[in-house]
């Protein structure tokens, strides 16, 4: 522990006493952030890790009927077939604010459109396909934003952690250090003063009786 | 802002899917080849998520890293036809950052 390099006065010491409400304050506030930032984040991870496996699953149920109709179309019929999208998403973004941390906030707007092909002209492996990603479209932007939301909350822990503890190990010792320091340098400055006074006076008082 | 576009980067077979529900889509293969394409893509501002397929996203921690401070565009891994766990081994680093020790993960392995 260092003290830090102030002048032992009285208007350093009432400085320094501000100074250390304010930081045992400014902890104590610190610390209740991280716990309710804590208790947010698992309840985001614990969502974000049901929500990835459900996708992990459907998406791959999707997929494989996807390659399947892949396998019998041949691949440049397929990539003919999807050159021109009929189907367009659109969402919107906005930012939503947890704990003073600024998370993106999706909303879906519209997912429009049909088919992009002819019912008849591909296997119906690939309805199933497509009909399955689509409705999996809203819950893979749902992942995303659990996701992001999850990222910042940790990274904004681990800061605010850091602050926490740089109040807790070295402002606040410090402080308590370096006003500890001043009171006792005063009071022996007190002490210092009364004795010289008795000495004075009993020099004078011996003047007095010779 | 940043527009509202979805775009999806990784193998061609499975990101053809993709396009199919209106999502855009760009082929890449390679860790090196997509972290050009996401490069491109965040200058441009319009996209505010970003899929990438966990196989090609492996290779690309720096990138993602850079990118995960940010708040758009959302860029997340996606399990393809098989999961290699890299998504999962995301939210694990984000527990572990946040609280120090993963609590989610342990209890079922």
């Amino acid at each position: 522990m260092s003290r830090l390099n102030v002048n032992p006065t009285r208007m350093e010491l009432r400085r320094l006493k501000t100074r250390l409400k304010t930081a045992v304050r400014g902890h104590k506030l610190l610390k209740d952030k991280s716990d309710e930032m804590i208790r947010q984040f698992i309840s985001f991870a614990k969502q974000n890790k049901t929500l990835r496996e459900e996708i992990e699953g459907e998406l791959r149920d999707a997929l494989k009927f996807f390659m399947l109709a892949g396998a019998v179309m041949g691949e440049e019929n397929i990539e003919q077939i999807f050159s021109m999208p009929s189907m367009s998403i659109s969402i919107s973004t906005g930012i939503k604010n947890i704990m003073g941390v600024d998370v993106p906030n999706l909303e879906i707007l519209s997912t429009d459109g049909s088919l992009p092909y002819a019912i008849t002209s591909v296997p119906s492996d690939m309805d199933t396909a497509i009909l399955k990603l689509n409705s999996l479209a809203e819950k893979l932007l749902r992942l995303a934003e659990i996701e992001k939301t999850c990222n910042m909350l940790a990274r904004e822990i681990e800061k605010n952690r850091r602050r926490v503890n740089a109040l807790e190990f070295v402002m606040i010792p410090q402080l308590n250090e370096t006003i500890k320091y001043i009171m006792m340098k005063l009071d022996e400055n007190e002490r210092s003063t009364i004795i010289r006074l008795m000495k004075v006076k009993s020099l004078l008082d011996k003047q007095e009786k010779a | 802002m940043t527009g509202g576009k979805v775009a999806v980067i990784g193998e061609k077979q499975v990101v053809t899917a993709f396009k199919a529900i209106g999502f855009d889509t760009f082929y890449a293969s390679t860790s090196q080849a997509t972290t050009d394409i996401v490069r491109r893509l965040v200058k441009d501002n319009a996209y505010a998520v970003i899929f990438i397929t966990e196989d090609v996203a492996k290779g690309m921690d720096e990138t993602l890293a850079i990118l995960k401070s940010r708040s758009y565009p959302i860029v997340v891994p996606l399990p393809a036809l098989e999961s290699n766990g890299y998504g999962m081994e995301c939210i694990k680093k984000d527990v572990e950052r946040a609280i120090g020790i993963d609590i989610l993960f342990n209890k079922n392995e």
